[in-house]
């Protein structure tokens, strides 16, 4: 592509006291907590422990969309040089029950989807283990499949929740009779593909046995939910399960439910009685690991002539597998949003014969909020209204759907202030005027919101004689920076200095702690590390002389502060912009800016918090155009399967980004006044990039992601 | 693969003859690695990041996707980035760095101590392969290779002045990184380029 594009908007004033507190931000001389050990190679994922002993196991998928195993030719294989297992149905340890559906593993013949596993090739080298898991002959008796598509699909049903515990369904005042009357109505529906997590680490899993205990390094978001899910499922005591997760290559909520590597691994190893290492091959990740699901949503609003909303309905239509309902609570975030007198947010699901989705960062609203945003600047040139200013206008008093008061709502500053950093003001709002050469320039907004959530944590903290503390729970950082804000927390909680604080976490053997999910880490974890370290700190006040040699130790648990039911609606905020190029010759969009601002609370860690929110914004570039998954229905299953075709952005795709925030004092939260931060950047930055791409060529494209296909049809060179 | 010369490069040898029902399927390949020699036998198949992952413990170089699509598994072959999941190790004849062998014992390479500084990482998987990557695009750089983005005409991208972020973007564009580190491993090449 062409370089240099020609400014279409004026650069943000030199002497703005955000851009200033972001150059500060970047000097920050608090670095990531891990990073030396990242940056020399010395951090150990779970596929780098390798015990005495150790054997390689190669899983194999399913070839067929539905059916059942008929046949498994082992025989052929254990001949071979080096095999030493081959585990299917007939020869599997048999597993207690298992909450999780996706985990039942090699316990029947039954093929529910293409990828599905269905066999697990144990031998002395990787090598070996591959060579035979590609030669592995498996019968099949074939049944017809099912692939969809959901849309108008007769098998559609409204399910009672949706992902998270939402209602499924809800319903405010007369909908169909207000928006039949609105002076200006916006009624469309957006698409978009499948999109799939692909941390950098795939899946994997190291496990051994040794006196009827079981230890497992394990690539996932939560030790202590995989120890106490692979207790249950090997049917022991969770004291005889150890899970570590030390260092984790992302996630993305592909890890953040126990996934098959920890399972398959944990009964080669029992079966075999040696230690078992095990890590999904890239090329499987989009059938066993979870993925967002396509959807198709209709919103309709109807407002006044300057573009007061008085109904608003967002439904939902989706697909899940018929392993398990997993139902994208895309709907849900229209219940928090704008003033909606009346509303309906309604899911409908299909169960077909696929691959189970499951979490991918932001699940609901990153998926919700591209359609609702784009309907909105809809109705921003619908009625003329300035899309900052349209959102401004619809600022709910209370939470429309619950009608709580909300602890806070940055929204509107995020506004503002994202406008005047970006240079949002005199923007001309005529789309498909800005033409140099080839190229046409468009500018958008959207607006960003998560929930804030939290779950019950403990954790525990240790005051040494020679003056260092030592903080233990069982969170897990994936990359969100867990290990260098919890010793901020802790040591503010202590008044020390932070050096003075040592994390130690990754293990199921610390603390039990809550997954690092629904941007709840942070806040979850560093209240019950706040509460430790304040009632340490209480008791070092109270001794007096020198520690004891066996220092003083404070332990704190959440539950009661957790369970706890909030008078308030809590969600964070934020406002991206997008400045784009569309060349009109390739149907190439380039993204030229990308600018956040967020409101969430307080931000604990500067450095890895600003980490976060470029982070989740770059993923929701991919999301907007190049992340692209088509469910094949000849197979069930996707074709998009490695990196090479299905494009997460790369440096190249990446701008200028930069992410701001305000500052919130919510008291109404936990003891660090902090929501999360983790997922709300991918939040909306599609829909800005979207409804800045109808304002650089004039046409509404309502089907993620825009590639350059898409765009072609509808472009004049 | 010309310049690492005889005394530094590997030598490759089958055992055993050439019986022709069950030819040997291993090799002795020796591999010199961060200044180190390493006499191995090696399944034929192995590839170079599986040797240095699976047979002498340097796991710093990653598996991401083991098809040369991802990068993370960049290690430097006679000062020359390649991605190791695609080269056998008994081909390798030419030294191999890998992110163990950059740092000066305890002191940082510039590229590593900048990542570390501009916060250009989070879950650390790919940053290796990235920091490997970054100290030969910085080479070819230097040595006035141009980009894709090169303007035509120019000679290369010799003078660092003319290393633009959107160059840096462009070079750096064969190591994938999910959690989008990006706008701050521009940042820190930048940095580390100066």
């Amino acid at each position: 592509m062409p370089t240099n594009s020609p400014p279409q908007v004026p650069a943000a004033p030199e002497e703005d006291t955000a851009e200033r507190r972001d150059a500060a931000d970047r000097r920050d001389p608090d670095a990531r907590r891990d990073a030396g050990q990242k940056v020399t190679g010395t951090a150990r994922y779970a596929a780098e422990h390798t015990p005495p002993g150790c054997l390689h196991a190669v899983p194999v998928p399913a070839t067929v969309a539905r059916g059942e195993v008929t046949a498994v030719h082992a025989d052929e294989l254990l001949r071979r040089p080096g095999v030493q297992a081959v585990l299917s149905h007939t020869n599997a340890p048999r597993l207690g029950e298992a909450e999780d559906p996706t985990l039942a593993l090699l316990q029947t013949a039954r093929v529910p989807h293409r990828g599905w596993y269905v066999a697990l090739v144990v031998a002395d080298t990787l090598e070996n283990a591959r060579a035979a898991a590609d030669d592995l002959r498996i019968e099949y008796a074939t049944e017809e499949h099912d692939p969809g598509p959901p849309a108008g699909h007769p098998g559609l049903y409204a399910p009672e929740e949706a992902n998270g515990g939402h209602p499924g369904l809800r319903e405010r005042g007369d909908f169909d009779a207000a928006f039949a009357t609105s002076a200006v109505r916006v009624d469309a529906t957006y698409t978009m593909t499948a999109q799939h997590n692909h941390p950098m680490e795939p899946h994997a899993a190291t496990a051994w046995w040794e006196d009827d205990a079981l230890t497992v390094y394990d690539s996932s978001q939560g030790a202590t939910k995989v120890r106490d899910v692979l207790a249950q499922l090997f049917q022991m005591p969770r004291h005889r399960v150890t899970v570590v997760s030390a260092y984790v290559g992302g996630g993305f909520g592909s890890k953040g439910t126990p996934r098959p590597q920890a399972v398959l691994a944990s009964m080669a190893a029992l079966h075999l009685g040696r230690p078992v290492k095990l890590a999904l091959p890239r090329r499987e990740l989009a059938a066993v690991v979870g993925h967002r699901a396509p959807t198709v949503q209709r919103v309709r609003i109807g407002a006044d002539s300057d573009g007061v909303i008085s109904a608003l309905a967002h439904e939902v239509v989706t697909q899940t597998s018929t392993v398990k309902e997993f139902v994208e609570q895309a709907a849900v975030p229209a219940r928090t949003m704008y003033t909606s007198p009346h509303s309906r947010t309604s899911h409908h699901v299909v169960a077909l014969d696929v691959p189970t989705p499951s979490w991918m960062r932001a699940p609901g609203e990153a998926s919700g909020m591209y359609a609702l945003e784009a309907a909105m600047d809809e109705l921003a040139v619908a009625t003329g209204v300035d899309p900052v200013e349209l959102r401004l206008r619809n600022e709910p008093d209370t939470e429309p759907d619950s009608g709580r008061p909300f602890s806070s709502r940055g929204l509107p500053e995020c506004l503002r202030q994202g406008a005047r950093l970006f240079g949002w003001e005199g923007r001309d709002p005529r789309p498909g005027v800005r033409r140099a050469g080839d190229r046409l320039t468009g500018t958008g907004v959207a607006a960003s919101t998560y929930p804030y959530l939290l779950s019950p944590s403990s954790a525990s903290a240790h005051a040494a004689p020679d003056g260092t503390h030592l903080v233990r729970l069982a969170a897990t950082d994936i990359g969100t920076g867990a290990r260098t804000v919890l010793a901020r927390i802790a040591a503010e909680a202590l008044d020390v200095p932070p050096a003075s604080v040592r994390v130690e976490l990754g293990s199921s053997a610390l603390p039990r702690a809550p997954l690092a999910g629904g941007s709840s880490g942070t806040s979850s974890w560093g209240w019950a590390v706040h509460k430790a370290c304040t009632a340490l700190a209480g008791m070092v006040r109270a001794h007096s002389g020198p520690l004891p040699p066996e220092g003083l130790t404070a332990r704190a648990d959440t539950a009661e502060e957790a369970g706890r039911e909030s008078p308030y609606a809590r969600h964070a905020f934020g406002a991206q912009f997008a400045e784009v190029d569309v060349d009109t010759v390739t149907g190439e969009v380039r993204v030229r800016r990308l600018l956040g601002v967020f409101a969430t609370g307080r931000v604990l860690s500067r450095r890895t918090a600003r980490s976060q929110f470029i982070g989740g914004m770059t993923m929701g570039l991919g999301m907007a155009l190049t992340e692209s998954s088509t469910l094949d229905p000849a197979f069930g299953d996707f074709a998009e399967r490695d990196l090479a075709s299905y494009h997460v952005p790369v440096c190249a795709d990446v701008p200028a980004l930069e992410a701001h925030w305000i500052d919130e004092e919510d008291p109404h939260l936990n003891a660090m006044g902090s929501k999360g931060i983790g997922e709300i950047g991918i939040v909306g930055t599609a829909a800005a990039i979207a409804n800045a791409v109808h304002h650089a060529v004039g046409v509404r494209l309502r089907d993620l992601p825009l590639t350059p296909d898409r765009l072609l049809p509808h472009l004049r060179a | 693969m010309d310049d690492a010369g005889a005394t530094s490069g590997s030598r490759t040898f089958r055992e055993g003859g050439t019986e022709e029902r069950h030819p040997d399927p291993t090799s002795f390949v020796s591999l010199r690695i961060n200044g180190n020699t390493h006499e191995l036998r090696l399944d034929n198949r192995t590839t170079l990041l599986d040797t240095l992952r699976e047979h002498l413990d340097l796991t710093g170089a990653k598996k991401g996707c083991d098809h040369g699509q991802c990068g993370a598994c960049t290690v430097l072959v006679g000062g020359r980035r390649i991605n190791s999941c695609l080269v056998l190790a008994v081909t390798c004849d030419e030294p191999v760095t890998t992110i163990e062998g950059l740092a000066d014992h305890d002191r940082l390479h510039p590229l590593q101590e900048a990542f570390v500084a501009r916060d250009a990482l989070q879950c650390g998987y790919c940053t290796p392969g990235q920091i490997c990557s970054a100290v030969a695009m910085l080479d070819e750089a230097a040595a006035g290779h141009p980009s894709h983005v090169t303007p035509p005409g120019r000679p290369g991208a010799g003078d660092p002045e003319l290393l633009t972020p959107e160059e840096i973007r462009e070079r750096m564009s064969g190591n994938i990184c999910r959690c989008g580190a990006y706008a701050n491993i521009v940042d820190a090449i930048q940095e580390a380029a100066r």
